[in-house]
């Protein structure tokens, strides 16, 4: 079975099992809004959002819904005590990772088709300046962020305290993710937007992924051996 | 055997009398024209920084051979690698800032070179940190992180230098006058042979663990 194949079985797997409950949507999209709510406060001053807080607020929603997704989207397996019958499933462990990101990548997704017009009405952010830009960066920004947090989440389901170790590890390592998305945006949010340096955000994420996506298929295998 | 053993006293004792020495250099070098005497931390803040990113590239290096070929040794070296980044990076983040305030005005700037130390620093010490709480097997998953780190720092680097674009700020740079090439180099070097020196006596500390470990696991297997 091919690799690619695999990963469409697990990705169908899973989102099956979340369109049955449709658990982890409905929650992480609450709580993504939940975190804009919080966010108002600490950057709305004089009934406006301070300047250039809005694509910050968009961003840091999307990486803190991301991780509860993750979060969840793993411990299902623990609790089902599916873990091992994934990991011992006939396709490649390769194909496990492949298939649990494009699952977390789909989930962002819907996440964030709210978030976005949420964060441009709320924040007067002129979300439509440069839509196709805005998408791409979002697209390459959740890709960057679910290659490396479904490696992790993955590394961690074994581990104790894997709740607060799994933030512990991924923020540092999302750092380059958020500041391509939060600056990128900013440039596309600005009076006259900044093509030029969205773009170069953009390229950035775009290697970013390439690279970390490799990585995470080439250390899969070997990081998930007992 | 015993030109191993021999190597840490000699590796010690060697770091021991350039470190003694040092004070003596850099009160000797010139002063820098416009910074004047704070600008004599950088001859322990730089060592202390290249030693620390240097120790995160050897944790990575060592993370990456004990996730493939899973030598015990490997995993030691990527561990005591690991605590001397966050050692040394203490050192670079004390001494970094002291100097900043004096020559720049502010305590920190969000520059590339400096968000990636403080990102790799931050790094090694979540490595740390899962080795710690992670439980059974947590040195595997510590492994994989060492990896990840060491592909992560030229992003952080580049994420940034786009993002300072936006805000261009005047930057310090100067190549080295005469006269503060020889004491920088001697304080590098002294720096390197400490980091030498405690990796050296940590990799033993952690083999003879591993050892005592392995021994009291046989001695209870034949009760």
């Amino acid at each position: 079975m091919g690799l690619l194949h695999g990963a469409w079985l697990i990705m169908r797997k899973d989102l099956r099992v979340e369109l049955r409950s449709r658990e982890i949507i409905y929650t992480t999209v609450f709580f993504a809004m939940a975190c804009v709510l919080v966010f108002a406060f600490a950057f709305v001053r004089g009934g406006r959002a301070v300047e250039g807080a809005a694509s910050g607020i968009l961003w840091v929603a999307v990486a803190f819904s991301g991780t509860l997704a993750l979060g969840r989207g793993f411990e299902r397996e623990r609790q089902a005590e599916t873990l091992r019958a994934l990991l011992m499933a006939p396709i490649e462990r390769a194909s496990v990772y492949l298939g649990k990101l494009f699952a977390l990548i789909l989930l962002m997704i819907l996440i964030e088709i709210v978030l976005v017009p949420a964060v441009g009405l709320l924040f007067q952010a002129p979300i439509g300046q440069a839509p196709g830009l805005l998408v791409a960066l979002l697209l390459a920004g959740t890709v960057g962020f679910g290659a490396v947090g479904t490696f992790f989440a993955a590394l961690l389901v074994r581990a104790q305290s894997r709740d607060v170790l799994l933030p512990v590890l991924l923020y540092p390592f999302a750092v380059p993710v958020l500041i391509g998305g939060v600056f990128g945006t900013a440039a596309l949010f600005a009076p006259e937007p900044n093509v030029d340096v969205a773009r170069m955000m953009l390229a950035m994420l775009i290697s970013f992924d390439a690279i970390f996506v490799t990585l995470a298929l080439w250390t899969f295998a070997p990081a998930m051996r007992e | 055997m015993s030109a191993s053993r021999l190597l840490l006293p000699v590796l010690l004792l060697v770091a021991l009398v350039m470190f003694g020495r040092a004070p003596f250099m850099i009160e000797a070098a010139p002063l820098e024209s416009t910074m004047g005497l704070v600008q004599k931390i950088f001859y322990f803040h730089v060592p202390s920084a290249i030693t620390s990113l240097l120790a995160a590239m050897v944790c990575g290096l060592a993370s990456l051979v004990y996730l493939v070929r899973r030598r015990p040794l490997a995993d030691f070296v990527a561990l005591a690698a690991a605590e001397l980044a966050v050692v040394f990076g203490i050192v670079m983040l004390i001494s970094g800032p002291l100097w900043a305030r004096k020559a720049w005005g502010i305590w920190w700037q969000w520059e590339a070179r400096l968000t990636m130390a403080l990102v790799m620093w931050m790094i090694m010490v979540a490595y740390l940190l899962l080795r710690r709480f992670g439980g059974p097997g947590s040195e595997v998953m510590a492994a994989a992180t060492g990896v990840f780190a060491m592909v992560l720092a030229p992003f952080v680097y580049w994420s940034v230098n786009i993002w300072r674009t936006l805000h261009p700020s005047t930057s310090v740079v100067w190549s080295l006058p005469e006269g503060m090439a020889g004491p920088f180099a001697w304080c590098a070097i002294a720096f390197l042979l400490l980091f030498a020196a405690l990796m050296t006596l940590r990799v033993q500390i952690e083999s003879t663990r591993a050892a005592l470990d392995d021994a009291m696991l046989a001695l209870e297997d034949r009760r």
